[in-house]
């Protein structure tokens, strides 16, 4: 089969994209579809929580070049500080100054081409791990994780995703936001499923996120979660929209529970097993029709 | 000597912006022939890094003081490295500012 990938992502964080990725993924291991789930939240990857029977297969650093200057070398020309697009080079002519604001720089290596005197050499910063977990099954959980103190998670969310490339099936759960670290894991997506709730919150941060992918032309589809409970707004918006509605989830004591001790509810109660393969299902058709 | 004051708007009556990296403007006085100048921020909108980017505009115009009421980490090490004083101070006018450093 052509390989999918499918993202899971909410512009508000909290919405359940991990309750989505996980109980999805978990529905479909049955399923023979040789598949990843990657969980792309590095700041903060919890989806190993709910699949401690993986088994480890292997961890690999993710290390992004810094530059490193030789003061001894530097002419003071500020052709490097003109090059770097994020101020990560503080140069002054006078008083002659010139540093590497490490964390700013995202190691596009653009000021060691414009350096013409051999002064800047480049070092390895470690910026976090891609863990891969194996089941059974044959599928995998791979796991971006970012270092204590590093900011930027955007290459870590690619070097995750990269180490799904062999699958049939990628399911990624993003990370929550619009920003750079939803945009890089949605990239390459074929299909992403929006995880909203019914608060003003919820719609706001959708629409957000639905007009970013528009942009992008990448097609999709909202759940919403905790669905009986507040207002109607969300589900109104997406019948005036014409955007379809993939799944409702209520706002159940049996969810909450499996969930807080990291179980998959598609464990435990088999209507959920037969929701979470029909909105496999529901995703394909969608995905079909756009295509 | 010259000071800079991070400033809300152009003019002696302005008030002081309550950030350092993106002010609006920076009044830059000059101590020894007592006049002030603004100076628009070209740093006011840097998607990242406007700290430092703030710090090396006023070290280029011979700043060896800075008014604001706070200053980031990245602005405070760059600073510190070019011997650049911080003075923490809010709420005020540029001119009232420069009527306690004279």
């Amino acid at each position: 089969m052509t390989p999918i990938t499918i993202a899971i992502a909410s512009g508000k964080g909290g919405t359940g994209k991990t309750f989505i990725s996980t109980n999805l993924f978990n529905a479909l291991q049955g399923s023979g579809l040789n598949m990843a789930l990657v969980d792309c939240d590095a700041e903060a990857p919890n989806d190993r929580e709910f699949f401690r029977e993986g088994m480890l297969q292997g961890t690999r650093a993710v290390t992004q070049r810094v530059p490193v200057i030789d003061k001894s070398k530097c002419t003071y020309c500020g052709k490097c500080d003109e090059y770097c697009n994020f101020n990560a080079i503080f140069f002054l002519e006078e008083p002659p100054t010139i540093e590497v604001l490490e964390e700013l720089c995202h190691g596009c290596g653009a000021c060691s081409v414009a350096c013409e005197y051999g002064a800047i050499s480049e070092k390895e910063d470690l910026l976090g791990h891609v863990n891969r977990y194996c089941f059974r099954t044959g599928n995998e959980l791979i796991e971006g994780r970012m270092e204590v103190g590093v900011h930027v998670s955007v290459e870590i969310i690619k070097a995750a995703i990269k180490a799904a490339d062999t699958f049939d099936l990628v399911l990624l759960d993003s990370p929550p936001g619009t920003g750079c670290p939803f945009i890089q894991t949605v990239y390459k997506a074929d299909y992403v499923v929006l995880v909203t709730e019914p608060t003003p919150f919820g719609l706001s941060d959708l629409k957000q996120s639905l007009a970013i992918l528009k942009e992008m032309g990448i097609p999709c589809g909202v759940i919403i979660n905790r669905a009986d409970m507040g207002s109607d707004d969300a589900r109104n918006y997406l019948k005036q929209e014409n955007i379809p509605l993939l799944m409702s989830v209520p706002f159940d004591r049996e969810i909450a529970v499996a969930y807080s001790k990291g179980e998959l509810v598609t464990n435990l109660n088999d209507d959920w097993m037969v929701k979470f393969t029909e909105l496999y299902h529901a995703i394909n058709k969608q995905f079909e029709a756009e295509i | 000597m010259k000071i800079a004051i991070v400033s809300e708007e152009k003019g002696l009556d302005a008030r002081m912006d309550s950030r350092f990296g993106r002010c609006a403007y920076f009044a830059i006085y000059d101590g020894e022939s007592n006049t002030t100048e603004f100076f628009p921020n070209p740093a006011k909108d840097s998607p990242e890094g406007a700290g430092p980017e703030a710090v090396k505009f006023i070290a280029s115009k011979g700043v060896k003081r800075v008014v604001a009421p706070e200053f980031g980490r990245k602005a405070e090490a760059m600073l510190n490295k070019l011997q650049i004083e911080m003075v923490h101070d809010k709420d005020k006018t540029i001119s009232e500012i420069i009527k306690e450093l004279e």
